[in-house]
């Protein structure tokens, strides 16, 4: 009964306390000012204190082998497990009940948690869920809906969120609009990341996000993630542009997975049992089927931190964010949950006490090392984090990796830009190639050299008999572990001697001599996509291609808007990749090419008769939205290379054909050309065939001119206007001008006599 | 005692989150957990001090390393311990007036076995006649005599005679009660103290603010702002120019305060602090903590203030409570082996600093692209660093205001030994050597 009271006080302290967040000085003096409204949220608060769910399960395979023998939430994050960021922020945050959901390696959750500490703060409760056959947020969320621990509004996050926010102001933001409009359901968190033009995925390795937001009322209107939708093409359903006079489309903006939720949300989870993923299912469901009108807004957030440890890359980019102290105060050197005291030195270097190092070792900026750790002679490390215990031989050199505990590392050895889990031996002069992941207590042979984004487990990669639907929703290390996986376990972590006997099989295994353990394959085909989500920096040749594809891309594009498009319109911006609009009518426009391409020649094989074609043309022109310049510049070309395939040995020859196949399909061009512009872009795109494509027609441009000014294809008035056009350019493109001096020429004469 | 367990976890969970800024409201409620435990200790018959001090010297190392950074911490404990000293010493100095010098053994039990046992009578008696004189004595003596005593004197000697009869326990049991009582007296004074150092700092403004001066100021203090406004209400008229204090812009909100109290005020940014210096007839600024050498920690930029103020032979005054006077020494996770030696600027290790969040500075979004991990090697060509504080060193000071009047830096030493001992300058020291 005293504790009762003892926390009911604590309750109305709650307001001072959270306003003492480190925001900035401005934001306080924003807080003092109106501490009349803040003592009134006080009292709100008061009857519901602020409550959060806190997943501590992926339900994601990503970080497999790992995940395999502990949970996610578990692993460290610069040495300090990644639930501590989370409950360490939500503490301080003002959240004052948690609600820890926990499903694949419970046991080991609960342990921690006992252990941590976490129990014993003041104001702060924390409660444990356990589960054993949930196998998604979904599932998760519908348990905790039966429960009925859940009186108000709450936060949801997972439990590997890094985040400094300041929980006040959504909170406070998303009760307001409740009150205003009880269909405001959810409030998701998102911050300003602006995603790689080059490989489209954002800094934490997640796929690029598209999301229509409303500017005024920030309601979020559209959530498309890129990976759905390879050619960055999103569709806007139409009376999403009707109901709303404005529409920001983003794709800049990072969602930061932390959600402010009403109870709804948990009962529409129950409502909907086949809702599985938050984003891919609720989100999607909320936004597209319109489910009884129920919103979902956005709060961005500015100078706060947020983010999310989805993949590896995510892992080493939040890593280093923690490092370079974004996250302040949960850095390092500030004792936020039970990480031993740290202490920052110059170029950003963390030292925990107790290291021994040698005077010729060298660390580098932006290096973290843990407790009791020894480093030998003439090692070389940057950017890393090495954990608690590590014993590190000499002339190792280390460059971004992560080494958690007690890791032996022998002399000679070179690490890059890879993860390597507690107990590991690497012997001497063994190499991991940039994107390792080395699993628990896996030994690696000497002068044995690690593949590049090879996985290394003690465990056997489970046969991928299981379906893709399942992988991706049965965290493998959800309890239900493939009973010979189990076994292995066991084994290896239990008596020493089956141990050893272990090891002496091993003595032939993958990893050279003395090592232990097997190399998973890369698994789901996605191989050739591995360096997308691995620790290591993106290979230059990967970007190389990449940005040959985006070239590639735009040449297309380029080439055919040259050769092919009649009129200079969309050339401005077609390389523009950035701009999704006019990657899409490129792609239109080429696509009507082939389209009317294919059309004139399956005319010209069946002997179509042309009225016929013009009315297909027109048909065609009119479903792709096009002009009919277009149309003739896309038929234009595929006439000249019908005359050009066909037998030909000398430029008269080739004239004739040409006469021949002008005269048949003239009355096409009679129709789709009369303008004299449509003409004019006809003149220019001849000239630049032969220029570029068909070099062949280069001798006889002005034959062929004649040819087509005598069959009424161009106009007079069309020629002359392309002399007067041409008559400032450059030597190089009036060869053609030159060469139908004469006929020009003649043209004018007779104009002037017609005068 | 759970009670005090809790109100020490609670108040180590904001230091280690950085709930608590400032040094004033620091010092305060430490002092006040301090207060609560000397009065929730118990107190063996014997070697009451010792027990005080020892209990006291626990917690205080626990919110030390907390909160490393913030030195007001620190300070209190070391101030608390030096309080717990002085009464004791007081009262058996005292106790052995009355027993008129009987034996020397009596004066052992009496001791028993604390810190100032084996002490030979005559020194005694000498520091009990200084202790009586005053409260706070400006023991030059007690430095000189007393210390190399209290390093001296191992704790462990406690055995002491005990088998003395009963016939003191009366007199002893009332000391015990005094001693405490006097103890939280004292720190009583100690809290009242450090609320009310504003006001003692700010009666001295008139002295110093003259009429139709320029006084110039970085970022914000509230010993500051008090200062101005008891100048102003004693009917001077000034102007103040307040540097903004980037990348919190502290100087915005003293800017508006001060133009509330109805100040002139103008406002310019940091980097013009040498273009407008010419023009200023002083400059007064608050600090975070005063070292022993009278070097000054404040907030960043102050550095640069100093500077241009000595350029420009502006006098430079830095404005500080008693509580924010320290010795530094350097620690063993610095150096092997504790030593005691105050801080010199050419040494970087001790230079406590807090850099805080880079986003103070720029808006990650906007940078995003520039901390891009996942391309080149793998670090980003952008570093952003945000340090907290300044040091100034002590010939850049003009002059330090504090609550017992002004003082040059070079009587900053002084000051220390009026409040702190010797004995408690490292109060990890255990710490340390468990190391």
């Amino acid at each position: 009964m005293k504790f009762r009271s003892l926390r009911q006080i604590g309750f109305t302290d709650y307001a001072p306390i959270s306003s003492f967040f480190p925001s900035s000085a401005v934001a306080m003096g924003a807080q003092k000012k109106g501490s009349s409204r803040v003592t009134e949220d006080a009292e709100e608060l008061a009857r519901n204190p602020l409550q959060a769910i806190l997943l501590a399960d992926s339900f994601t395979t990503k970080f497999r082998p790992i995940t395999l023998e502990r949970p996610k939430v578990l692993l460290p994050l610069v040495n300090v497990p990644m639930i501590d960021y989370t409950l360490a922020w939500l503490e301080s945050a003002g959240v004052e009940e948690v609600f820890i959901f926990c499903c694949a390696h419970s046991r080991q959750v609960m342990d921690y948690l006992e252990s941590s500490g976490w129990h014993k703060q003041p104001n702060f409760t924390v409660a444990m869920i356990e589960s054993n056959n949930s196998i998604s947020a979904g599932d998760a969320l519908r348990l905790i809906y039966e429960r009925n621990v859940i009186h108000g509004d709450f936060v949801l996050v997972s439990g590997d969120t890094v985040s400094n926010m300041s929980l006040t102001h959504a909170v406070k933001e998303h009760k307001e609009r409740r009150k205003k409009d009880n269909n405001a359901v959810m409030t998701m968190v998102i911050k300003k990341s602006k995603p790689s033009p080059v490989i489209h995925q954002s800094r934490l390795g997640t796929d690029e996000l598209f999301m229509a937001i409303d500017p005024d009322t920030k309601q979020l209107l559209c959530y498309e993630e890129r990976g759905e939708h390879p050619r960055g093409a999103i569709s806007l359903e139409n009376s999403l542009l009707a109901d709303n006079p404005s529409i920001s489309l983003h794709n800049d903006k990072q969602d930061c997975y932390i959600d402010i939720c009403s109870q709804e949300v948990l009962s529409l989870f129950t409502d909907n049992f086949d809702y599985q993923h938050l984003r891919r299912h609720f989100v999607k469901g909320l936004l597209v089927d319109d489910i009884m009108g129920y919103k979902i807004f956005t709060h961005e957030i500015h100078s706060s931190y947020a983010a999310r440890i989805d993949n590896y890359r995510s892992y080493d980019t939040i890593s280093k964010d923690i490092i370079q102290r974004w996250t302040y105060p949960f850095v390092p050197d500030v004792r936020f949950s039970a990480n031993c005291t740290t202490k920052l030195e110059r170029e950003g270097m963390y030292k925990a006490p107790e290291i021994q190092q040698s005077r010729s070792a060298h660390i580098g900026p932006f290096t973290v090392i843990g407790k009791g750790t020894r480093i030998g002679d003439d090692s070389r490390i940057t950017h890393s984090v090495i954990g608690e215990g590590c014993t590190i031989g000499s002339n190792v050199s280390i460059v971004g990796s992560y080494i958690w505990n007690n890791v032996t590392i022998e002399d000679g050895c070179e690490l890059r830009h890879a993860i390597v889990c507690d107990g590991v031996i690497i012997k001497a002069a063994a190499t991991l190639e940039p994107g390792v992941v080395l699993s628990f207590k896996v030994v690696i042979g000497r002068e044995f050299v690690v593949p590049a984004y090879s996985k290394v487990s003690l465990f056997q990669q489970p046969t991928a008999q299981d379906s893709d639907e399942e992988l991706e929703y049965a965290d493998s290390s959800s309890g239900a572990i493939d009973p010979s996986i189990a076994d292995a376990g066991n084994k290896l972590n239990g008596d020493i001697v089956s141990e050893s006997s272990q090891i002496q099989d091993w003595s032939t295994s993958q990893l050279g001599p003395g090592g232990a353990g097997f190399i998973w394959s890369a698994c789901d085909g996605g191989c050739e996509e591995e360096w997308r989500h691995s620790v290591a920096p993106i290979p230059t040749d990967q970007l190389a291609k990449a940005l040959l594809a985006i070239e590639e891309d735009s040449e297309i594009v380029k080439v055919s808007d040259s050769a092919l498009t009649p009129s200079g319109e969309l050339e401005p911006g077609s390389d523009d990749d950035d701009s999704d609009n006019m990657d899409d009518s490129n792609v239109d426009t080429v696509d009507f090419e082939k389209e009317a391409e294919a059309t004139f020649l399956r005319a010209a094989q069946d002997n179509i008769a042309v009225d016929d074609l013009i009315l297909e043309m027109n048909s065609l022109r009119l479903s792709y939205n096009k002009s009919a310049g277009d149309c003739t510049g896309a038929l234009f070309y595929p006439m000249m290379k019908l005359a050009l395939e066909s037998p030909h040995n000398t430029a008269v020859e080739l004239q004739k054909n040409v006469a021949s196949v002008v005269s048949k399909w003239h009355k096409l061009f009679e129709v789709l050309a009369k303008e004299v512009d449509d003409q004019i872009e006809l003149i220019m795109k001849f000239e630049e065939m032969c220029l570029e494509s068909t070099k062949e027609f280069a001798p006889i441009f002005s034959q062929i001119l004649y040819l087509l000014y005598e069959r009424e294809i161009i106009g007079e008035e069309a020629i002359l206007r392309w002399d007067d056009e041409r008559k400032d350019a450059d030597e190089s493109d009036r060869v053609f001008v030159k060469q139908s001096e004469k006929f020009i020429q003649w043209l004018r004469e007779a104009d002037e006599e017609e005068d | 005692m759970p009670d005090v367990q809790a109100l020490v976890n609670e108040f180590l969970n904001k230091l280690k989150k950085r709930k608590i800024e400032g040094s004033q409201a620091t010092a305060k409620q430490t002092a006040e957990l301090l207060r609560s435990v000397i009065s929730q200790q118990r107190v063996p018959r014997t070697n009451q001090a010792g027990a005080l001090i020892d209990a006291v010297r626990a917690i205080g190392e626990q919110l030390i390393v907390a909160n490393p950074i913030e030195l007001a911490v620190g300070n209190i404990v070391r101030r608390v311990l030096h309080i717990i000293r002085e009464e004791d010493l007081s009262l058996t100095t005292a106790a052995v007036a009355e027993l008129n010098l009987s034996t020397v053994s009596d004066d052992d039990d009496d001791g028993g076995g604390g810190d100032q046992d084996d002490r030979p009578v005559l020194s005694a008696a000498a520091v009990a006649a200084a202790a009586r004189n005053t409260l706070r004595p400006p023991s030059l003596q007690m430095l000189l005599e007393g210390a190399p005593d209290f390093v001296a004197v191992p704790r462990s000697s406690s055995s002491g005679g005990d088998s003395e009869g009963k016939s003191k326990s009366m007199d002893r049991n009332s000391r015990t009660r005094k001693l405490k009582h006097d103890i939280i007296e004292a720190v009583n004074e100690l809290i009242q103290d450090i609320t009310t150092c504003h006001e003692l700092i700010a009666e001295q403004a008139v002295e110093h603010i003259h009429q139709n001066e320029v006084i110039l100021t970085l970022g914000s203090s509230k010993t500051v702002l008090e200062f101005l406004c008891a100048a102003k209400e004693k009917k001077r008229s000034f102007r103040v120019f307040v540097a903004e204090g980037a990348p919190r812009y502290q100087g915005h909100l003293l800017a508006k305060e001060l133009v509330a109290r109805g100040l002139q005020t103008t406002l310019i940014t940091d980097s013009a602090v040498f273009a407008m210096i010419s023009r200023v007839n002083m400059v007064i600024v608050g600090s975070h903590a005063v070292m022993a050498n009278g070097g000054v920690i404040a907030p960043v930029g102050m550095n640069m203030v100093a500077l241009a103020a000595q350029k420009h032979a502006v006098p430079f005054v830095v404005l500080a409570g008693s509580h924010k006077v320290i010795l530094v020494y350097i620690g063993a996770s610095t150096c092997r082996g504790p030593m005691l030696c105050p801080l010199y600027p050419h040494n970087p290790e001790v230079l406590l600093n807090e850099l805080r969040s880079p986003s103070e500075l720029l808006d990650f979004g906007e940078f995003s692209d520039c901390l891009d991990f996942g391309s080149g090697d793998g670090s980003p060509l952008l570093h952003v660093v945000n340090p907290t504080f300044d040091y100034v060193p002590p010939k850049a000071v003009s002059l330090f205001i504090t609550d017992t009047g002004g003082h040059n830096p070079s009587y900053m030493y002084r000051l220390i030994a009026d409040y702190y001992s010797a004995d408690d300058l490292v109060v990890q020291r255990r710490h340390a050597a468990g190391n």
